[in-house]
C-alpha cells in the first residue's frame, strides 16, 4: 500500500517497525494481565513455552501458522490491487466444500498423492467463484468490495450449516458434519520434519499443507512482482487512474485479482479438513479468515512478512492455549485480548512510531530518506 | 517607510536532508505589495506555509507589526491578522458564498445570528474594496475569479490585514488577473499589506512594489521592481542566463495525421464540456490548444486518446478511425502510434510508489521486448530505462530510485521519454512543463520541437500562454467547450487573451 511516509530502509521498515509495534502491544498485554492479578513473566514464559517449548507445541503453533499463510496471503494479493478483501473467511469455508467433495469422491479410488492436487483445485475453484461474485458486483456495478464480502462470509455459513445438517451429513448421524474420510483422503503428517530438529512426539496436526502455504508465498510473491499480470495488479492499486492510461481493463483486473485472493483462502480448507480433522465440519475456519487481515497488514502485504507474521499468530494460539490452561486467572477470552492487542498495534496502529522513527534515522544517516516528500512540499 | 508588517529573521527549515528554507530574512513593509519569485521547489511555498502556521521553522522568529509572533497552527496565523489565499481553493462547492464566508468562525451552533452578521460584514467590505459578489451564489456555479474573491473576502471576513497569495493566477484569464490585480492596489491603497507569490515574472513587474528572489531555499536577491527587469529576475531566479524563447525553424506541414470531426464529450455529471469540436493536425506541425483550465481542453485529449468516451463525433488517425464513441482502448492505439503524455503526471502518467524502471514501461509493459511469456523481463526492463535515463539527462540516474523521490522536471522527462521513443506518429501533450523547473522547460520544449522537425503530429495543450504562443505553428484557442478560434503563432497575447475569456472574434479585431 502506498503510504504517504519517506522511506525507511528496507529492514526498518519491514522488521524494526513491526518488531517495535509487537514489544508494545507485548507491554500492554503484560498490563492487563497484571491487572488481573497474575505475573506477565510468567504469563509470557509460558507462551513462549508453550508454543515452541517442545515438539508437539512447534507443531501445532505452525499447524495454526498454516492457515494464517493461506488467508494473509489471499487479502495481500488484494490488498496490491487496492482492494479489502474481507470475505477470506467465507471463502475458506466454502473452500472446505471444494475439498470434501473431492475427499469424499476418490478417498476410495485414488491413492493420496492424487487426492491431493485434486483437492487443491477443489478448494481454490469453490474460494475464487466465491470471491469472483462480490469482485463481479465491484467492478460493474460499484458495489462496494468491504461489504458485499462480508455479506458473503453470512451466506457461507448459512450454506455450509444447511449442507451440513442436510445433504453431507451422513445418515442417522447426530452430529453436523460429513463422514470421516478413508485414508487415502488424509495429508501426510509432517511429524519427521519437526524429528529431524529433534524434537520427539506424539502426534501433531502439522501437514504436507504447510509447504504448499510456503511454496504459495513464493508463487505470490513472484506474481506480485515478477509477472505482468502483477505488475497490471499493483498499477491498479496504486492509481486506477493510470491503469486506465495504461490500458488495463479496470474491471478484468478486479475480477482476475479477487479470484486468486478467494483461491488461496479456499486452499486455507486443505489444512484443517484433509490435514487433521477428516472430515467436513461446522465452523471449521474458527476466524482464520479474519486473522488474514492481520497477518497481510503486519507482514505488510510481503510474502517474506506474512510467513513470520503467520507463524507469530499461530504461536498465539498455541501458546494462549497453554496459558489459559496453566493459569485458571486467565481464561480463553484473555487470549482473545492478547491477539487484539497484537493486531491493534501491529495492524491499525502500525504507522504509530512511524515519525518518530523517521526522525531518528534522518538524524543517524541523513542522506537515505526524505528526499521525496520534502521536494513535494517545497515546491 | 512605514513600520514592517512582517518581519523574518532567520528562518529555517528541513524536510530530512532538504534545506527548504535556509537563513531567510525578511520584511515587508506596511501597505505595500511584496512579491516572492522562485522557481519550483526554491522554498517559497514552504516559507509561506510557516508564516500561516502549515509548518513549525526548525529556527527563526516572527515579527508581526513590530511583535514577535508564535505562530503554531493557522488559527493563530488568522488571529495575528494573516489570511491566505490558497493556489487551489479551499471552499465547499456546494455551499453558498455566505456558507463559506462564516465556515470556521460561525460563532454558535445556530447558524442564524453569524448568517445575519456576515451578511452586513459582506456588504460593508463590498462597499470598500469594491468586492462586489452575490452572497446567496452557490460556489460551484460561479466563475474561477469570483470563487477566488470569495477566498479573498473570506480572508478578510476573518479580518485579515496581511494577505498572502499563493500563485492566485494560474486559473485566471488575462482579464480576470488584471482585475485581480486592480483589487489588490485597492486593498493596498486601504492599507493592507499583500504577499504574491508566483513564478510568473510579468505579474510582479506588473503589480508589486518590492521583490524578492528565492533559489534553494535562500533569499538571494530583494529589489524595488521599479528598479529592477523581467531578464535581471530570470537570471537571479535561476542562477543563470535563460533563453526565455525557443528557437525553432519554420515548419514543414504534411500529410493529415490527425483529424478531429465534431467530436462532443460530456462529463460524468452529464455537462458538455466538449461541444463540437473539430480541427486538424498535419505531420511536421505543432498545434496548440490555449485556453484557461477548464475549458474543455482535458476532456478533449483525454477522448482522442481514450481515456474518456466521447459522446458523438469521429477521429481518424493516420485515415483510420479511432472509434472514440465506443470502444478506444489506450493500449491499442499505442500500438497504432499514438503518444500521450497526460496533464496529471502524478495520478495519471505515472504511479509513484513505483520505481523509475517499473514506470518507464508503464502502458508499455504488453510489448514483448519486455517480456518472458507471462513474466516480466526484469533485466530488458532495466537496462531499456537505462538508456531512457541517459538520453533524457533523468536525475538522479538510478532506474530503481522511487519515482516519487524525482523532481517534478525529471518525472516529466520519464514520461516524455517512454512516449517519446516509441518513435509515435501523433503525439499529444497535456501541460509539458506544469510545475517543472526553468531548465528542464528549456529542455522539454527542444524536445517537442524536435519530434516535430521529424515529422510528428504534435498536439499541445498548455494554460501557459506563453508556451503555446513559443512552440506552435498554429494555435487554437478553447473556451466553454468550443473552438472559438483560429490563429498563427504571431497572434499576439492580447488578442489570445480576449478570446480565451471567450469574447468572439469580431469584438477582439476592433
Amino acid at each position: 500500500m502506498a503510504t504517504p511516509y519517506a522511506k525507511l530502509p528496507a529492514w526498518a521498515d519491514y522488521g524494526l517497525i513491526p518488531l517495535i509495534n509487537l514489544v508494545v502491544a507485548f507491554l500492554v498485554a503484560g498490563l492487563v494481565v497484571l491487572l488481573v492479578g497474575e505475573s506477565p513473566i510468567q504469563a509470557a514464559t509460558l507462551l513462549i513455552k508453550g508454543a515452541f517449548g517442545s515438539g508437539a507445541g512447534i507443531g501445532y503453533t505452525l499447524y495454526y501458522a498454516t492457515s494464517f499463510i493461506f488467508t494473509g496471503l489471499a487479502v495481500a494479493v488484494a490488498f496490491h490491487c487496492g482492494l479489502f478483501n474481507i470475505g477470506g473467511e467465507g471463502q475458506a469455508y466454502v473452500g472446505g466444500l471444494g475439498v470434501a467433495l473431492v475427499c469424499l469422491g476418490f478417498d476410495t479410488v485414488f491413492p493420496w498423492w492424487i487426492n491431493f492436487p485434486l483437492a487443491i483445485i477443489g478448494s481454490a475453484a469453490i474460494g475464487a467463484f466465491w470471491a469472483m461474485i462480490p469482485a463481479y458486483l465491484q467492478a460493474k456495478r460499484g458495489s462496494h468490495i468491504v461489504i458485499t464480502t462480508i455479506m458473503f462470509n453470512f451466506i457461507a455459513a448459512s450454506l455450509m450449516v444447511y449442507l451440513l445438517v442436510g445433504p453431507l451429513k451422513p445418515l442417522n448421524s447426530m452430529a453436523p458434519q460429513t463422514r470421516t474420510f478413508a485414508v487415502d483422503a488424509h495429508l501426510p503428517k509432517l511429524d519427521w520434519l519437526l524429528e529431524m530438529f529433534g524434537a520427539t512426539i506424539r502426534s501433531t496436526p502439522l501437514n504436507l499443507s504447510f509447504i504448499l502455504a510456503l511454496v504459495m508465498a513464493v508463487a505470490v510473491w513472484a506474481l506480485i512482482w515478477r509477472t505482468k499480470l502483477g505488475y497490471e495488479i499493483r498499477t491498479m492499486g496504486f492509481s486506477p487512474k493510470a491503469a486506465r492510461y495504461a490500458g488495463i481493463g479496470e474491471a478484468r483486473i478486479i475480477v482476475i485479482t479477487m479470484m486468486i485472493s478467494g483461491a488461496l483462502a479456499g486452499m486455507m480448507a486443505l489444512n484443517p479438513v484433509m490435514g487433521d480433522q477428516h472430515r467436513l465440519q461446522l465452523d471449521f475456519v474458527t476466524g482464520a479468515g479474519f486473522v488474514g487481515i492481520a497477518v497481510a497488514l503486519m507482514g505488510r502485504s510481503h510474502p517474506a512478512g506474512i510467513v513470520p507474521a503467520a507463524i507469530l499468530f499461530g504461536m498465539l494460539y498455541q501458546g494462549g492455549a497453554e496459558i489459559s490452561f496453566m493459569m485458571p486467572n486467565i481464561s480463553r477470552d484473555m487470549i482473545v485480548i492478547i491477539q487484539g492487542l497484537v493486531i491493534l498495534f501491529a495492524g491499525a496502529l502500525e504507522n504509530m512510531f512511524r515519525p518518530a522513527m523517521q526522525a531518528a534515522f534522518a538524524s543517524f544517516s541523513p542522506r537515505s530518506m526524505g528526499m521525496g516528500t520534502a521536494k513535494r512540499e517545497g515546491a | 517607510m512605514a513600520q514592517a508588517a512582517i518581519e523574518l529573521k532567520g528562518i529555517n527549515k528541513s524536510f530530512g536532508a532538504v534545506r527548504a528554507n535556509r537563513d531567510i530574512d525578511i520584511e515587508i513593509p506596511q501597505g505595500t505589495i511584496h512579491g516572492i519569485i522562485g522557481e519550483n521547489g526554491a522554498g517559497k511555498s514552504t516559507l509561506m506555509s510557516i508564516l500561516y502556521g502549515f509548518y513549525q521553522a526548525d529556527s527563526g522568529e516572527i515579527f508581526v507589526k513590530g511583535q514577535k509572533a508564535s505562530i503554531h497552527t493557522p488559527n493563530d496565523a488568522i488571529a495575528a491578522g494573516i489570511g491566505m489565499v490558497h493556489q487551489h481553493f479551499m471552499l465547499v462547492e456546494n455551499f453558498t458564498v455566505l456558507e463559506n464566508i462564516i465556515l470556521g468562525a460561525e460563532g454558535a451552533s445556530l447558524l442564524n445570528k453569524g448568517i445575519a452578521k456576515a451578511r452586513s460584514e459582506l456588504q460593508r467590505l463590498e462597499k470598500e474594496y469594491g468586492l462586489e459578489v452575490d452572497p446567496d451564489a452557490v460556489i460551484e456555479e460561479l466563475p474561477v475569479g469570483l470563487q477566488q474573491r470569495v477566498e479573498i473576502l473570506k480572508a478578510l471576513y476573518r479580518g485579515a490585514e496581511i494577505l498572502i497569495l499563493d500563485e492566485p493566477t494560474g486559473v485566471l484569464t488575462p482579464a480576470e488577473a488584471d482585475h485581480l490585480f486592480r483589487i489588490l492596489r485597492m486593498l493596498k491603497d486601504q492599507g493592507k499589506t499583500i504577499v504574491l507569490i508566483t513564478h510568473k515574472l510579468r505579474e510582479i513587474m506588473a503589480v508589486t512594489d518590492n521583490v524578492s528572489v528565492m533559489r534553494q531555499g535562500t533569499i538571494v536577491a530583494t529589489r524595488k521592481t521599479a528598479s529592477t527587469t523581467v531578464e535581471e529576475l530570470a537570471e537571479l531566479m535561476v542562477g543563470r542566463r535563460v533563453l526565455l524563447q525557443v528557437e525553432k525553424g519554420k515548419a514543414k506541414p504534411g500529410d493529415f495525421k490527425l483529424s478531429v470531426k465534431n467530436l462532443t464529450v460530456k462529463d460524468g455529471r452529464g455537462v458538455t464540456m466538449v461541444d463540437d469540436v473539430s480541427f486538424d493536425v498535419r505531420a511536421g506541425e505543432i498545434v496548440g490548444i490555449a485556453g484557461v483550465a477548464g475549458n474543455g481542453q482535458s476532456e478533449l485529449i483525454e477522448a482522442i486518446a481514450g481515456t474518456r468516451r466521447a459522446e458523438s463525433g469521429s477521429v481518424t488517425m493516420k485515415g483510420k478511425p479511432i472509434d472514440v464513441t465506443g470502444t478506444a482502448d489506450p493500449a491499442e492505439l499505442r500500438k497504432r502510434g499514438l503518444a500521450h503524455v497526460p496533464e496529471d503526471r502524478h495520478h495519471v502518467g505515472l504511479v509513484l510508489p513505483f520505481e523509475e524502471n517499473e514506470n518507464a514501461i508503464l502502458g508499455y509493459h504488453d510489448d514483448p521486448k519486455f517480456l518472458n511469456g507471462a513474466f516480466l523481463n526484469i533485466d530488458a526492463i532495466r537496462s531499456d530505462a537505462r538508456e531512457k535515463i541517459e538520453k533524457y539527462d533523468i536525475r538522479p540516474a538510478d532506474c530503481r530510485l522511487r519515482t516519487a523521490n524525482f523532481s517534478g522536471g525529471n518525472q516529466q522527462k520519464i514520461v516524455l521519454a517512454r512516449e517519446m521513443e516509441n518513435d509515435p506518429g501523433v503525439l499529444i501533450v497535456g501541460q509539458p512543463t506544469r510545475g517543472v523547473d526553468v531548465g528542464a522547460i528549456e529542455f522539454i520544449h527542444k524536445q517537442l520541437i524536435a519530434m516535430r522537425d521529424r515529422g510528428k503530429a504534435v498536439l499541445l495543450v498548455s494554460v501557459e500562454l506563453d508556451e503555446i504562443r513559443s512552440l506552435s505553428d498554429r494555435i487554437l484557442v478553447m473556451f466553454d467547450g468550443r473552438v472559438v478560434g483560429e490563429r498563427g503563432p504571431d497572434a499576439t497575447e492580447g488578442e489570445l487573451g480576449l478570446l480565451m475569456a471567450g469574447v468572439e472574434a469580431q469584438e477582439a479585431a476592433e
